[in-house]
């Protein structure tokens, strides 16, 4: 059986840029712990609401990098194509 | 189209369109380079906040005891990113670094919030966000190296020196992951409203994008544009009093 390279390098890229974007889950797990803190916070103490907001979003901005890595990547994978041009 | 390929949707419009096009090439020391639309759309926005400063200079220096609705906006504007600015970094180094931090955060915003007027936003380019993180990141050193003096260099071997490459590993990882976020965050708006807008019938492409257009560019936009600013500050006041 003849084996068409290319295909399946971009089938393997495909499938590299859907593993690829499953980082997105620990961001999705942390950027939730963090609200759900931040909502119990604004609970606790109403008055605090803008100090809390701003650190909430800071830190979730931060967790939500490694997640970005991983849409970079697959994003790279399906419309640069570094392999097999 | 190279990208139907990729999503094995034949589908695709040639309206999903999110690259970056090559519009007018330029002969560069032999090499060839082109004016993109990166420049172009970068221009743009650059222009526009040329003029909304002129405009403001003159509505603010005209205003006698009525000012107009504009000059009061844009005194509510500067007054909230003067506090912005001082309640994270103090107060005095605050008015020394206000010009950059309020600069960088009107031309990120701008940019971000630039694709709901069908402009491809700059900072949807890696080019342009590493030179701003790369600013930023010179910015860190100099305030280290000015506050610190020796204690920068002597810092990078803290705890004990096995951790020298480490921490220059993290140093320069700062710009990288600064430029990363923020590219990200507005490739992967730009993206989904390019595959929205191309595969969609006609039919769907009003109304129901703007809600799309709402959380993508100008709420993920205002985000990152607060979050690049707040991350410069506190680095910056991390050098500065990090003793």
């Amino acid at each position: 059986m003849e084996i068409n390279i290319t295909g399946l390098i971009g089938a393997a890229s495909a499938i590299g840029a859907g593993i690829a974007v499953c980082s997105g889950i620990g961001p999705g797990i942390g950027q939730g712990i963090a609200a759900g803190y931040g909502a119990s916070a604004v609970g606790r103490n109403p008055g605090a609401k803008g100090d809390i907001m701003s650190t909430m979003l800071l830190g979730q901005a931060v967790a939500e990098t490694t997640g970005l890595y991983g849409l970079v990547v697959s994003l790279l994978l399906m419309f640069v194509k570094p392999f097999g041009k | 189209m190279q990208s139907g390929l990729a999503l094995g949707l034949d589908m695709v419009r040639p309206e999903a369109d999110f690259y970056i096009n090559e519009l007018y090439p330029i002969n560069f020391f032999g090499n060839t380079v082109y004016i993109t639309t990166t420049h172009v759309c970068t221009l743009i926005v650059c222009l526009t906040i040329l003029c909304l400063t002129f405009a403001a200079r003159r509505a603010v220096l005209r205003a006698g005891d009525k000012p107009s609705l504009f000059a009061t906006g844009v005194e509510t504007v500067i007054g909230m990113l003067v506090s912005f600015v001082n309640s994270s970094m103090g107060k005095k180094p605050g008015k020394k670094y206000i010009n950059y931090i309020g600069t960088l955060f009107l031309f990120v915003l701008l940019s971000n919030i630039s694709g709901l007027f069908g402009l491809r936003p700059p900072t949807a380019d890696y080019g342009t966000t590493l030179c701003i993180a790369l600013i930023t990141f010179v910015m860190i050193q100099y305030a280290a190296i000015r506050y610190k003096k020796w204690g920068a260099f002597t810092d990078l071997f803290q705890p004990i020196f096995l951790f020298f490459p480490i921490n220059v590993i993290s140093e320069f990882a700062t710009p990288v992951s600064m430029s990363l976020r923020l590219f990200g965050n507005v490739l992967a708006g730009t993206v989904m409203m390019a595959l929205y807008y191309g595969l969609i019938p006609v039919l769907f492409r009003f109304g129901i994008p703007s809600a799309l257009h709402v959380y993508f560019d100008l709420f993920s936009g205002a985000i990152q544009a607060y979050v690049f600013c707040m991350l410069t500050m506190v680095f910056i006041s991390d050098k500065r009093d990090g003793k």
